[in-house]
């Protein structure tokens, strides 16, 4: 009896769940609404089939409960009843099946007006590429991929010269425009997901995948890695920004060709050394930093990082917040560097300097540190030397202080939450892994020690 | 029937008398079972922490320290493995199979039961090398069960070392294990059955166990392959499942290798690897359903061939779990249709269910309560397989906590509620004692509707787009804060339903020690396994001389017979008629018994 009941009201509570809970298909922005119809088909069939089995099963538990007097029915088979029941649930899984091979077909077949583009991954970031004026994707290779080819174009190859390189997660496109998107992977397995667009893809390394869809919404919508793909898998993210034509035309505009960025000129630390006069002010003269003036050590960080960083706070991706007092200063101060060249040569300057290494200001328990780097050295690697190739800083030989006031500025917001600042959302994931002020403390512990 | 003949002329039996051949090196497929059991559920509950330690963080991220993302991977990874290889195969084939083949044919033993007791050892070996990756340094393989290079192999997993090479060592020497158990479980089977028990006399336990054992003789060499070539990668830099791969920056050595080659080897045997815990437990649960409804099952030869077909459908579906893999996507039509037809078969199992316990006589004991648990949950995770099946429906779902869900729901909480079902069911058979009746309807109701509340709003987070094996979300525009909330009720439900069983154990632990013998037959079971002169089993089960069998394995509730069961092995004419209605009785026995 009770049985009976529980199973009616599970049945009832699935359905009350389903009508009235507020998780459901996110508003979709593409094409598929195809895609939706055929889950819409699938769940009311199958609803109605788990209705029916679950409704009737209750009804049997309570109607042929044990009595004392009576006796069960004694039929070993009922062949009409068995073929009849065979021949309805086959006509319903043709239901489902057949719309559903036939929006598969529009999947498997894009039109032959789609424009073509290309994802990258790597672990834990997207690249993408444009085929430029000539509507042609240059030829690519693993073995092309370095630090000023990061997504391994062929640079002898004619069709590559002109492609728009897009070294960052974020990627536009134009509304009702269909795009076939080529997907590529450096490493290991990803998957390029936006789940307002419905459709996603593995990104494998050795072949090409590929899928098609047609935006048709303006917005920003977030690009999910969906292939375990790591320790930073979830920090994997990227935005789809979905423009007019006009705007879109605009911004691919602005973004540099194959070409352009090959052979580019580096920092003349020359010059670097008189822009640098004013940093030497508060990070000293060999960029050692200092703990009064809030300022961290900056000799021996990696130039990428340096880069980024002057960019972004120039840029008011860093140091914008309201509360980050210390970032406004340094904000202000970046407005001095006129230019990307200024920016290059005081880079350039800084990798001239040396200083030593830091004492520790804070206490806290190296052992108790070490596992909880394991997570951190995925990026930064296992010294905490930083890494190139995951946009990672240098962490070893950095202030305690200041690499703190970072963790505690990244889970609070006050860095990393700008929209443009896809490398801090990371980080901030990261950070928030950190639960309370000894672990950082004990994390920070290790890293002094490396 | 050579061995049978054998088997019957034994006129004395060799029974092991010291404590080490009887409990630890034992031959007897009793005592092997039980070791089986006893590890498997041993491993289950490290497996069942480890869940817990994940559900703690995705329900309430950032609390706790020694979860970080390094941590939780390995968490993941080693709850599903455990789940699904060390415990569901080898508790229901190891642990079930080795009990219940010899008594339901009536065989003395294992045909072969030295290479039985190898196979135990050999299954606990495996165990110990996958614990030992805990205590190595970088810990276990983060890689997700499923294994996938080449991050498997490649730094920025965790475990990269030594932890995936024990990882696939421990699934090598598991796989030499299995191999030995089900040889000898289908050789068993084909060979040793007693006098008068045709194939399609066999309960259905038996088919199910039987036919999933031969799937695992199929499937298991594919997994083999793929952890030797795996192991090769990564050892001495072939290039099996490697292509050419900047890792982190850095060329390496690897060129030309697959990643989905390791993809489709993986499923050929993953997919039938669920058929391989499912075909069991719809054994196992057809038994026990029949038994308490005092009712025949209904449509044996249907069953059996569903069976059957199930098995063989379940080597050509494999790559449904690929859809979105980056394989050819012409692919996706083939395995759209093969994999939704097998819904049919599997349809026609749950409907078969339903109308066995219409017009029966439904005992609402503890097993049958998992067992009509068992159909409701089984049921829906049936359900949704059928929006993951349909290639284009995948598309959306794959990859997301809908997925999670399902799999939980379909080869998760269904064949646990089978195992409680034929723990409570069995239990009194093994032991001689039946479980407290408090303590296990508590149990059930904890664990039926305690699951119910983790996984139902769990499909609703994929529908949402929520993706599976994230550490930790974040702030995601699409994803909205309820969801978090969602996320914490499934965990607080979680935590509740790991406690309940607790209350299991202490029932096992309790009833093993103060509860009393209960009577030889207390369910009033037909199938030969509770006919043994002695209940337990001694060792050679049979006494003297082996059982014969007259009658298939669910004569229950016959028109006519005083008794409401008659058991396999009781012939025509020993069975005690109603006066009056005696003259129709044999018909009604002859199309029962399926000669």
């Amino acid at each position: 009896m009770k049985l009976a009941i529980a199973l009616v009201i599970l049945v009832a509570l699935s359905l009350v769940f389903h009508f009235i809970s507020p998780w459901w298909l996110t508003p979709i922005a593409s094409n598929w609404g195809s895609i939706d119809d055929t889950i819409e088909i699938t769940f009311w069939i199958t609803g109605a089939v788990f209705v029916a089995v679950n409704l009737f099963l209750a009804y049997v538990v309570f109607r042929y409960r044990f009595q004392k007097n009576r006796r069960a029915h004694y039929e070993p088979e009922n062949k009409k009843l068995e073929v009849w029941l065979t021949v309805i649930t086959a006509t319903g899984v043709c239901l489902m099946l057949a719309p559903g091979l036939v929006v598969w077909a529009k999947f498997v077949n894009p039109p032959t007006d789609a424009a073509e583009l290309e994802v990258v991954a790597q672990q834990w970031q997207w690249g993408f590429r444009f085929p430029g004026e000539d509507q042609t994707l240059g030829k690519s290779d693993v073995r092309f991929i370095s630090v000023t080819n990061p997504l391994g174009i062929d640079p002898k190859d004619p069709f590559a010269q002109d492609d728009i390189i897009i070294d960052n997660n974020e990627l536009h496109l134009p509304i009702n425009q269909a795009v076939k998107v080529w997907i590529r992977s450096k490493d290991v397995l990803h998957n390029f997901a936006v789940p307002q667009f419905r459709v996603k893809m593995d990104a494998v390394p050795g072949l090409v995948s590929s899928l098609w869809f047609t935006p048709e919404k303006i917005g920003r919508f977030d690009i999910l890695c969906m292939e375990l793909c790591g320790i930073a898998h979830h920090t994997m993210r990227g935005f789809v920004v979905v423009d007019s034509e006009t705007d879109f035309q605009q911004w691919l505009s602005q973004q540099p060709t194959f070409a352009s960025t090959q052979g580019g000129p580096v920092g003349d630390a020359v010059a670097g050394e008189s822009l640098y006069a004013l940093c030497s002010s508060c990070h000293g003269p060999r960029g050692e930093g200092n703990q009064a003036l809030n300022a961290p050590r900056i000799s021996g960080q990696s130039p990428h990082y340096l880069k980024r960083q002057l960019v972004y706070y120039k840029a008011g991706i860093r140091g914008r917040h309201p509360e980050d007092t210390y970032g406004q200063q340094m904000a202000a101060m970046a407005e001095t560097l006129p230019d990307e060249t200024a920016i290059n040569d005081v880079v350039a300057y800084i990798q001239t300097l040396s200083s030593s290494t830091p004492a520790a200001t804070l206490t806290g328990h190296r052992d108790k540190g070490q596992p909880l780097f394991v997570s951190c050295a995925a990026c930064h690697g296992a010294q905490g030397q930083g890494r190139f190739s995951t946009s990672a800083p240098r962490l070893a030989g950095l202030q305690d202080w200041y690499l703190k006031r970072q963790l505690v500025n990244y889970q609070t917001g006050l860095r990393g939450a700008h929209a443009a600042d896809n490398f801090g959302k990371q980080m901030t994931l990261m950070a928030n892994m950190l639960s309370d002020e000894e672990s950082m403390n004990n994390l920070l512990a290790y890293i002094q020690s490396l | 029937m050579p061995h049978v003949a054998i088997a019957d002329q034994t006129s004395e039996l060799h029974d092991p008398r010291s404590f080490i051949t009887k409990y630890i090196w034992s031959q007897d497929h009793k005592v092997i079972a039980i070791q089986y059991a006893l590890t498997a559920i041993g491993v289950g509950l490290i497996a069942l922490v480890l869940s817990a330690m994940m559900r703690l963080q995705l329900g309430f991220p950032d609390t706790f320290d020694f979860i970080t993302p390094n941590a939780y991977l390995q968490f993941v990874t080693m709850h599903g493995m455990i789940m699904v290889v060390y415990l569901l195969t080898a508790l229901l084939l190891g642990g079930f199979g080795n009990y219940l083949i010899p008594l339901m044919i009536g065989a003395r033993d294992m045909v072969f039961p030295y290479l039985n007791m190898l196979s135990y050892w050999t299954y606990l070996l495996s165990v110990l090398i996958l614990l030992a990756s805990f205590f190595v340094p970088g810990g276990p393989t983060g890689a997700g069960w499923t294994l996938y290079p080449p991050q498997a192999i490649l730094p920025g997993t965790p475990g990269v070392d030594a932890g995936i090479v024990l990882m696939l060592v421990s699934l090598a020497v598991f796989i030499i294990a299995f191999t030995m158990g089900g040889l000898n479980y289908v050789t068993t089977v084909l060979q040793a059955r007693t006098h008068g028990m045709t194939l399609m006399r066999m309960p259905l336990s038996l088919w199910g166990i039987f036919t999933a054992t031969v799937l695992g003789l199929l499937a298991f060499p594919a997994l083999l392959v793929s952890a030797i070539m795996m192991a090769l990668d990564k050892l001495i830099g072939t290039s099996f499942f490697m292509p050419a791969i900047v890792s982190l920056g850095e060329q390496l050595d690897y060129t030309g290798g697959s990643p989905i080659l390791f993809q489709h080897l993986f499923w050929f045997f993953g997919h039938p690897e669920v058929y391989i815990v499912a075909l069991p437990a719809f054994g196992m649960v057809s038994d026990v359903l029949a038994v308490h409804a005092r009712k025949n099952i209904f449509g044996y030869r249907m069953m059996v061939w569903a069976i059957v077909i199930i098995g063989f459908l379940s080597f050509i579906v494999w790559a449904h779990h690929m859809y979105v893999s980056g394989m050819n996507p012409v692919f996706g039509y083939f395995f759209a249709t093969t994999t939704l037809i097998i819904a049919v078969p599997t349809a026609i199992k749950v409907y078969n269910w339903v109308l066995t316990l219409w017009r029966g006589n439904i005992h609402l004991t503890v097993p049958m309560l998992f067992a009509i648990g068992f159909i409701f949950t089984f049921t829906h995770g049936g359900l949704t397989g059928l929006f993951l099946g349909n290639v284009v429906v995948d598309l959306p779902l794959s990859d997301t906590y809908f997925v999670v869900a399902h799999f939980h729901m379909v080869m998760g909480v269904s064949p646990i509620m089978v195992l409680f079902a034929a723990i409570y069911h069995w239990f009194p058979l093994v032991t001689g004692k039946r479980l407290h009746d408090g303590l296990g309807k508590l149990h059930f109701w904890i664990t039926f509707l305690g699951t119910y509340a983790i996984y139902l709003p769990m499909h609703y987070l994929g529908f949402l787009g929520v993706p599976r094996r994230y550490f930790a979300l974040g702030s995601t525009d699409f994803i909205p804060e309820s969801a978090q909330t969602l996320n914490a009720s499934i965990t607080v439900s979680a935590i509740v339903v790991g406690l309940a069983q607790l209350i299991f154990i202490f029932n096992l632990i309790w009833t093993l020690r103060k509860a009393k013998p209960c009577s030889p037959n207390p369910w009033g079971a037909a199938s030969l396994e509770w006919q043994t002169p002695n209940v337990p089993p001694r060792h050679g089960n049979w006494g003297q001389k082996l059982p014969t069998v007259y009658r298939w394995a669910y004569d229950y509730s016959v028109p006519g017979i005083t008794s409401d069961f008659i058991p396999q092995n009781i012939s025509e004419d020993a069975v005690i008629r109603d006066a009056e209605t005696s003259g129709d009785v044999d018909d009604h026995s002859d199309k029962g018994s399926h000669t």
